[in-house]
């Protein structure tokens, strides 16, 4: 009576194998999930992102010191920052580089009445309602969120945009900030803030 | 409805009776688990940002901008200010200085903006059904007018509503002195001939009568629903209401109303009579006679003797107030009676005082009934070669319509503009699809006769033309521009006139009429005189006998001109919370006696026609006595919501448009599902609103609402120090249930319609709506309206039951609702005790139509499936007005903060602010004697939007 056993003693080895690799497994999928949600590939900081005119702020902003309020007029008005409309790169680039092959499709813009069609780079969802104006008002820094653009040739996301970056801040309010701009904090962390 | 039922029976049959297997159990888990998590996982697409070449100075991104423009309704036109976001208008508001509009607004007004984003505009020319163009249509025009030259005009027609507007009137008579033969003829359905008739009967004259309720004490009204029907309706129910509000004051006015149907002004009534329209006519005889005017007739032979005591109750008390009252006819009613109306006014020396007359500020043929009668006539003889309709449609509204659409037939020439292209459209040569109001150029008078302006906020979105602009063609001036000719008009009539100035403000100055004073002879010598002779003859003793039938405008499709407005079909109507329908209203006696039950269809026949309709049952309508609104059962082709409900033009006589005896009525064996709100009309033994009456009120105002009493909690108390403490107080005593802040709040927070089928398992979406309860004697009872948008509770039930912290309280005491957050359990609506809570059962805002993404207010999310949603008081116009405030580092101020619902309320019945805040308004109120929070004694709930309780005053002499 030869019967052949079911379960061979290799069996055991590979259970517990299994098993060890399964919980492993599952451990190393949502490890790399946590991390893999704040890499840039998933959030897309420090990637800069392709425009019909490779415009540098590192060259206007850094090197030559405009203003940011040149060009996003309605930052300290409005909920939105602005972009500039295509008059107004040409009050310099009617003047300088005026034959840039750079800046064709600004030129073509300002001739043919087209505007430009820029690539966002800074993208919240739909329910999300950033100000602006308030920020600056109460003396929030353009590069607090937006990173060393000064030093960026293309534009790029500085950080993740995820809630918890507002959040940093929005939880733990400069000190010195809350009394001289007098900030009211108990709004900070309303949902109704933000979301609408 | 079998049908419907049949198919999905089966299937769910088989999987009822099926024993659950587990592993068939577990596959489907696993799947749908691996499922959900990949459907988070759609990567966010790439987006644009399209600055402008050169940017417009005016424009700040995100800022809205507001133009003042105005919305004409049946030629009258009301001031509003157009909300724009970068060159898109989104919502509409009262113009708070136009005289008609005083910042609220009208349903009709609200809607407007869909009207003008609808995606079954036409869209295009269509010549003979095929698509055609506005060059092909000049072509032929030219052609035409080659002959009309030598015809002198002869033979062409235009037809039109009701029109004030002055330009056009330039415009028509430089038309007709090149083609003197050519003629005007206007076709309104429900017109304000009686009241032209009318005062031609008393005066000589047709005259305008304008009311003031300002100072007035005592006011009747017959049939008159003047707080929500009429160019002037806004004026007037804030006026009504300034007069009822105790507060502020120590005396309140006295509403008498006798009607056939209730109405939003007999609600309102301190004593109401229903009775049969053309009852009212006797009634008023014997007012007449009681307040001493030599009227012939034996009224009192008609009049039973219960009616008898409440007419002498009106006598007195009008009697006791001289120069105060004010009787008011309503349009429905004969000329007759308007006559005798206004006579009486005068004859209580109500003129210079809550009466003046002016001259009728319409331009178009005044009296229309008898206007389109000729126009018919010539139809008949065969006179008319060339048609031109201009914004009417006569094929739907005209009284006898197979004939007049036979008529048409033999007319060769025919061209329809309007926006939609209706039945009228669908019987010409040509349709042109209209420019909407929020695309044109033009002007309108006001109901005082001030001119307004319209100015065009967004460009034609479909090529549209103005009636104005048509007129320019049959003028051989194709090229000319609306703006160029209007400013031409102005500036030659007023060459000092500041145009910008009036643009901005919407009003052209120094544009009212005077009043004309009707002469004294009138008042004194009536006495010596008597009653003019074509009053007396016309004012005899009505027999009334058997079923009378009423033809009245219905409360959100007017004559049917909003059927394509989808906020209007769904908004229930006042009285019936009735949606996407009309029914045959009836009494409850009638309907006991006639076995009739709700949602029976019967059959409805008049002088041998016949259409059918469903039976809803109405407390307070008059016995014997049924009501059809008009404006539904509409049949244009591309339209399926405009065929809901029954057509009551098709029984409507020429000769007595409004109402009718000679009724038969027979029960078919059948029922039609009617989509209604709110199926209850009692509040099951709850003091849901709480009343008083005025003289208890004035002796010891504590005594109508109870003192509250402390109690006891386990909850803690919500956290509120100095800041803002955002309340609302709804006073019930001036609500008027017009249901604009239904509307208002639709149009402001992108709240989506659902459709009859939804609306039918109860999953309407209103953020506020209005709920209407009846007391007393189901015959003659007392109506009741109470608003009810969130409560924003500081022991809010919602809160504790959420799985998700999707709903909880923020600093200010705002329940807030995060979408982000919510799942879709519901369990929070279930919890909640006002029932204000909305779910997104589907998918019901719409994300495809091209024309409906425009409408959105870019401040509010548009909810997507599966997601909560509720009244948020407006948190979007809370935050900017905070974020201004905190920018410039001081407190928000009281009235900065106004919610949509209480911008649009004509009667400022809704107040809103911070209750912190001591001087502020809403803290006042929450301290009034009146107030209370509903529910709140048996749940406390502590609701944040408490109610001033209503008061009566009713006559106790």
């Amino acid at each position: 009576m030869s019967k052949e056993l079911l379960f061979k003693p290799r069996s055991n080895a590979i259970a517990r194998l299994i098993l060890l690799g399964g919980i492993g497994g599952l451990a190393f999928l949502f490890l790399a999930g946590e991390r893999g949600k704040w890499s840039s590939f998933i959030t897309d900081a420090d990637i800069p992102v392709a425009q019909p005119v490779p415009f540098s702020h590192q060259h206007h902003v850094g090197e030559l010191g405009i203003d940011c309020r040149y060009c996003h007029t309605s930052v300290e008005l409005s909920s939105t920052a602005g972009m500039p409309s295509t008059h107004t790169c040409m009050t310099c680039h009617s003047q300088i580089w005026s034959e840039s092959q750079m800046l064709e499709p600004v030129r073509r813009s300002y001739k043919m009445n087209q505007p430009l069609v820029w690539n966002r780079v800074y993208r919240l969802p739909h329910y999300v309602y950033f100000n602006h104006s308030i920020h600056i008002a109460k003396g929030v820094e353009c590069t607090t969120c937006h990173g060393q653009i000064q030093r960026m040739p293309l534009t790029q996301k500085a950080n993740s945009f995820y809630m918890k970056d507002c959040l940093e801040c929005h939880r733990n309010p400069d000190k010195k900030r809350i009394k001289k701009q007098s900030i009211q904090t108990r709004h900070l962390t309303d949902c109704t803030t933000c979301h609408r | 409805m079998s049908q419907i039922d049949g198919a999905p029976m089966e299937i769910s049959e088989k999987y009822w009776n099926d024993p659950i297997q587990r592993r068939q159990f577990l596959k489907l888990m696993g799947a749908s688990l691996a499922l959900a998590g990949i459907s988070s996982c759609s990567p966010i697409p790439p987006e644009g940002i399209i600055p402008y070449v050169i940017a417009p100075e005016e424009i700040i991104p995100g800022k809205p901008l507001f133009y003042a423009s105005s919305f004409v309704h049946a030629g009258f036109a009301q001031g509003i200010l157009i909300e724009t976001h970068m060159g898109r208008p989104t919502k509409i508001e009262g113009n708070p200085e136009h005289p008609m509009s005083l910042g609220a607004t009208s349903l009709f007004m609200q809607a407007n903006i869909l009207s003008l984003y609808d995606p079954q505009r036409g869209k295009s020319v269509s010549h003979e059904r095929l698509p055609s163009n506005w060059e092909a249509l000049e072509k032929w025009m030219t052609l035409q007018q080659a002959t009309w030259k030598t015809t002198l005009g002869k033979g062409v027609y235009i037809l039109t509503g009701a029109l004030t507007s002055p330009s056009f009137l330039a415009q028509m008579e430089e038309l007709r002195s090149q083609f003197p033969k050519l003629q005007w003829h206007s076709h309104e359905p429900v017109s304000r001939d009686s009241i032209y008739l009318g005062t031609q009967m008393a005066f000589g004259k047709p005259l305008s009568p304008r009311y003031s309720l300002k100072a007035c004490k005592i006011i009747l009204s017959l049939g008159c629903d003047f707080l929500v029907d009429g160019p002037e309706a806004l004026r007037l129910a804030k006026e009504f209401a300034d007069g009822r509000r105790v507060h502020s004051q120590p005396e309140m006015n006295r509403l008498y109303v006798i009607e056939s149907s209730p109405t939003l002004t007999g609600a309102m009534a301190d004593h109401r009579l229903p009775r049969k329209s053309a009852h009212i006519q006797n009634l008023l005889g014997l007012l007449a006679q009681m307040l001493g005017l030599p009227l012939q007739g034996e009224f009192h032979a008609v009049i039973s003797a219960e009616d008898h005591a409440w007419i002498k109750k009106v006598a007195e008390d009008l009697k006791r107030h001289p120069g105060v009252s004010l009787i008011l006819p309503g349009n429905t009613q004969p000329a007759p009676v308007h006559a005798l109306c206004q006579i009486l006014n005068i004859h209580l020396g109500s003129q210079g005082k809550t009466l003046s007359f002016i001259q009728p500020p319409e331009i178009s043929p005044l009296f229309t009934q008898n206007s389109f009668q000729s126009f018919i006539s010539d139809l008949k003889l065969k006179k008319v070669k060339t048609l031109f309709f201009l914004d009417t449609n006569p094929v739907y509204t005209a009284p006898d319509h197979s004939a007049f659409q036979e008529l048409l037939s033999q007319v060769p020439h025919k061209v329809s503009l309007g926006l939609f292209p209706d039945e009228t459209a669908a019987a010409c040569n040509w349709y042109l699809p209209a420019a909407h109001e929020l695309e044109s150029w033009g002007d309108a008078r006001a109901a005082d006769g001030s001119v307004s302006l319209i100015q065009p906020v967004i460009a034609p979105l479909y090529g549209g033309k103005t009636a104005p602009e048509i007129l320019s063609l049959l003028l051989g001036r194709p090229g000319s521009s609306a703006l160029g000719e209007l400013k031409n008009y102005w500036n030659r009539r007023n060459s000092k006139m500041n145009w910008k100035q009036a643009l901005h403000d919407g009003m052209i100055p120094e544009t009212t009429f005077s009043p004309l004073w009707m002469p004294s002879p009138f008042s004194p010598s009536i006495q010596k005189r008597g009653i003019p002779e074509t009053l007396q003859q016309a004012f005899q003793v009505k027999a009334i006998s058997g079923l009378e039938i009423q033809f009245q405008e219905d409360p959100t499709l007017s004559d049917g001109r909003y059927a394509h407005n989808r906020w209007l079909q769904e908004l229930p109507k006042a009285m019936t919370q009735l949606t996407w329908d009309n029914a045959a209203l009836i009494s409850p006696m009638t309907a006991t006696q006639r076995h009739l039950k709700k949602e029976d269809v019967v059959e409805l026949e008049l002088l041998g026609k016949k259409i059918q309709a469903p039976v809803f049952i109405l407390p307070g309508q008059a016995d014997d006595c049924i009501t059809l609104h008009l404006g539904y059962g509409r049949e244009a082709p591309d339209h399926p919501h405009h065929r809901q409900g029954s057509n009551a033009y098709l029984l409507r006589p020429s000769e007595s448009p409004h109402f009718a005896f000679g009724l038969t009525l027979k029960k078919l064996n059948k029922t039609y599902p009617l989509a209604t709100t709110q199926d209850h009309w009692k509040m099951e033994g709850r003091s849901l609103v709480k009343q008083g009456n005025f003289t208890q009120f004035q002796k010891d105002p504590t005594s109508i609402v109870p003192l509250p009493k402390p109690r006891e909690t386990l909850l803690q108390a919500l956290g509120v120090d100095g800041s803002e403490a955002w309340a609302m107080v709804i006073d019930l005593n001036v609500c008027i249930g017009c249901k604009s802040c239904t509307l208002a709040c639709q149009a402001e927070n992108n709240i989506p319609i659902v459709g009859k089928e939804e609306v039918l398992r109860g999953r309407s979406m209103h953020w506020i709506r209005v709920d209407r309860y009846y007391q007393g004697d189901e015959q003659a009872p007392s109506i009741l309206f109470q608003p009810v948008p969130c409560m924003h509770c500081e022991n809010a039930p919602c809160e504790l039951v959420c799985p998700t912290g999707a709903t909880n309280h923020d600093t200010t005491g705002l329940n807030q609702m995060v979408y982000n957050r919510c799942v879709g359990t519901r369990y929070c609506s279930n919890n909640c005790p006002y029932k204000v809570r909305r779910f997104n059962f589907f998918q019901y805002s719409d994300f495809k139509s091209q024309s409906l993404q425009l409408i959105y207010n870019p401040d509010v999310t548009v909810r997507s499936r599966g997601v909560m949603e509720k009244c948020t008081y407006c948190v979007q116009r809370i935050r900017s007005a905070q974020i201004e405030a905190e920018k410039e580092m001081r407190p928000i101020r009281d009235g900065e903060v106004i919610t949509a619902c209480q911008a649009a309320c004509p009667t400022q019945a809704i107040v809103f602010g911070n209750k912190n805040d001591l001087n502020s308004k809403v803290a006042h109120l929450r301290k009034d004697p009146l107030n209370y929070g509903l529910l709140d004694e048996d749940l406390n709930t502590q609701p944040r939007t408490t109610y001033l309780a209503k008061l009566r005053n009713p006559n106790l002499l």
